[in-house]
């Protein structure tokens, strides 16, 4: 008998993580180190982390990794990509701190045009606190700071940050993909392959956003939290490609 | 009519697992189903029913979040 499938190489084996059963970070965190390994990156990629739940992303991943402050993410990745063009730097970010504390970094990395890519985890609460209420909360959903669902006029709407940065001139690439079954999974790791070479071609910014389960603070199972993301989810944050303007630059 | 022994196999290392259920779920062919038991961390891991069916399509080891399934095949 033949092993199938082999282990990501820069995945750390062996290693639990400390995600709660059904999260949808452990998948992009493989999918991740799976496109660096294809793409011949591992060697010289930077990721920037974020604070969150993968918060303790450099403990799985075998690659180097910098932390970053809360929403700072992409302020570093210009730093670092500008004093080494030669390194293949990327963000990995979640929806409370892209797009609500790192809104103003968010933006103005993306209208600079920065060469490099950034992966967006939106999975509609803050996970590492306990579930509150993020800027991309669905009208509705019940969270620990709405226990009454999200009232649009008291606290606003689901903030579309990707389809904002996506007008932008500078932004090369950007798609919103779902962790919401294998077809999803499989689309998803596409989506960052493609991300991670308009870097490597040096054609400028390009973001994908992940609709990702948390089956946790969803309150629900893993299997109803990946129906809930192609269910209802998908329906305030539609999936497809936002802009391709790779053919324009290159 | 002997039995042939099955082409694909599916192994869970079933001290990684969460129990999550996610391979469970989208396997389409019902090889793999939860534990009786619990593992150290006190979760139903996922393990093999009926390794017979199993076409090694490796859509479950597409699924886990936690890459604790290993396919192998003849």
């Amino acid at each position: 008998m033949k092993l199938k499938n082999t282990w990501p190489k820069y995945y750390k084996r062996d290693v639990v993580t400390h995600y709660c059963p059904g999260c949808g970070h452990g998948i992009v965190h493989r999918i991740v180190a799976e496109v660096l390994e294809e793409l011949d990156l591992g060697g010289r990629a930077i990721c920037v982390n974020p604070a969150g739940c993968a918060v303790l992303a450099y403990l799985y991943f075998d690659f180097d990794v910098i932390e970053s402050a809360h929403g700072r993410g992409t302020a570093i990745a210009t730093g670092v990509k500008r004093s080494r063009p030669d390194l293949f730097v990327f963000t990995y970010q979640g929806d409370g701190d892209l797009s609500a504390i790192g809104t103003a970094e968010t933006i103005h990395s993306a209208n600079r045009g920065e060469n490099i890519a950034v992966i967006f985890i939106n999975n509609a609460v803050y996970g590492m606190t306990g579930g509150q209420m993020a800027p991309t909360t669905l009208i509705d959903m019940k969270t620990t700071t709405t226990p009454a669902g999200r009232d649009p006029k008291y606290d606003g709407y689901p903030l579309h940050i990707t389809e904002v940065v996506a007008q932008f001139p500078g932004v090369v690439y950007a798609e919103r993909v779902a962790i919401d079954s294998p077809t999803g999974i499989r689309k998803t790791k596409k989506a960052i392959a493609a991300a991670f070479q308009t870097q490597v071609d040096g054609l400028g910014y390009s973001i994908i956003e992940v609709l990702s389960p948390c089956p946790t603070n969803w309150k629900q199972s893993p299997v109803d939290s990946f129906k809930w993301v192609s269910e209802v989810m998908t329906t305030e944050f539609p999936l497809g490609v936002l802009t391709d303007k790779r053919s324009r630059k290159g | 009519m002997t039995k042939t022994a099955a082409k694909h196999k599916v192994v869970v290392r079933e001290e990684l697992c969460k129990g999550c259920g996610l391979c469970i779920e989208f396997c389409a062919r019902n090889v793999l189903k939860e534990s009786e038991h619990l593992n150290k961390s006190g979760y139903h891991y996922a393990e093999p029913a009926d390794m017979d069916q199993c076409t090694g399509c490796m859509t479950c080891t597409l699924v886990c979040p936690e890459v604790v399934i290993e396919v192998y095949d003849e």
